[in-house]
């Protein structure tokens, strides 16, 4: 397949595709986060059949029939207009995980979203962040009628190391979305600013 | 499209729905052509009407319509409500036959510097 690039002569560039994913347990209140700053529309995979495309002929058997449907919650955001953010809520369950991977790739950054009254729920999500060296906030959802804690309690909790901003959130409410999200772009610009006066 | 309630509750579609086709049939059981580094938000952009003899189904086409003005792969998914790895191999139906361009994506995403990054900001701050 043939590719061009971005920058087609002539016309005008496309706009640069800036991507954070939202993460968290299942539960934790990915969609409602996703839907209190942009339209959410449910985008969908069918998991079987890109793993099927390896020597398997799909149509011959009842293989092809065992597709399962991976949702995730995505949104779109005009920030201006050579500049577009995405945000993709990902799967809640473990065995998705498979999507995360092409997901990161390239993502700015990720919000895990926590609720205390299932705080262990948010180790996977944290355990994934770490590894990829992806920066990443951790925005406690605060759940009517959830026990209310420190963020620093929180932060405690997970063993979160100290680069990791914790934010108390209500992922229904779009200022508090923006404050998250905010946090997050602040988190990656420190990162990228202090990179840069790291002697060569 | 037509719907009706069946007695039960449930929605009964007669044929003005047309043909309901499930997924591989949209591929015809192609599991094949996902094109390698297509990215989730690669562009892809209509660049000329197809022949009329062209044998493409009907979501070749809603594709062809939708990409008149460039659009992500992931909002073309969205919008037509087909899973990514079927849109995967209609893309590539589309491209073997040059009625599509697919572009990837800025690649001033990647290494997003500080000017961006201060303009994404102050965008959120503003919405």
């Amino acid at each position: 397949m043939a590719f061009t690039t971005s920058d087609p002569v002539g016309s005008e560039p496309d706009p640069i595709p800036l991507k954070i994913l939202i993460a968290g347990g299942f539960g934790s209140g990915k969609t409602t986060m996703v839907g209190s700053i942009s339209e959410v529309r449910p985008l969908k995979t069918e998991e079987q059949l890109s793993s099927l495309s390896v020597g398997v002929d799909s149509v011959s058997g009842v293989e092809a029939k065992r597709t399962t449907t991976v949702a995730m919650d995505f949104g779109r955001i005009a920030i201006t207009p050579r500049l577009t953010l995405y945000l993709f809520g990902t799967p809640g369950q473990e065995r998705f995980w498979f999507m995360w991977d092409e997901l990161s790739r390239g993502a700015l950054g990720a919000v895990v979203l926590a609720d205390t009254r299932r705080l262990p729920d948010s180790f996977a999500a944290v355990d994934y962040f770490e590894r990829r060296s992806m920066p990443f906030v951790l925005a406690v959802n605060c759940f009517d009628g959830a026990p209310r804690y420190l963020a620093e309690e929180v932060a405690d909790a997970l063993a979160l190391p100290p680069a990791v901003p914790v934010v108390l959130c209500d992922a229904r409410n779009r200022e508090s979305t923006k404050y998250v999200l905010t946090t997050l772009v602040g988190q990656v610009l420190a990162r990228l600013e202090n990179a840069g006066q790291r002697p060569q | 499209m037509a719907r009706h309630e069946s007695p039960d509750g449930g929605e009964w579609l007669d044929q003005e729905a047309g043909p309901l086709v499930r997924l591989y049939g949209v591929t015809r059981g192609r599991t094949h052509g996902a094109p390698t580094g297509l990215d989730l938000l690669s562009v892809v952009v209509t660049e000329s009407r197809p022949p009329t003899d062209a044998r493409l189904g009907p979501e070749h086409l809603a594709i062809l319509r939708l990409c008149r003005r460039p659009r992500a792969v992931v909002e073309i998914s969205a919008d037509l409500d087909l899973p990514i790895g079927v849109l995967h191999v209609l893309l590539a139906d589309l491209d073997a036959d040059q009625l599509i361009t697919i572009r990837l994506p800025n690649q001033a995403a990647l290494h997003p510097n500080a000017p961006l990054l201060e303009e994404l900001l102050h965008g959120l701050h503003n919405l």
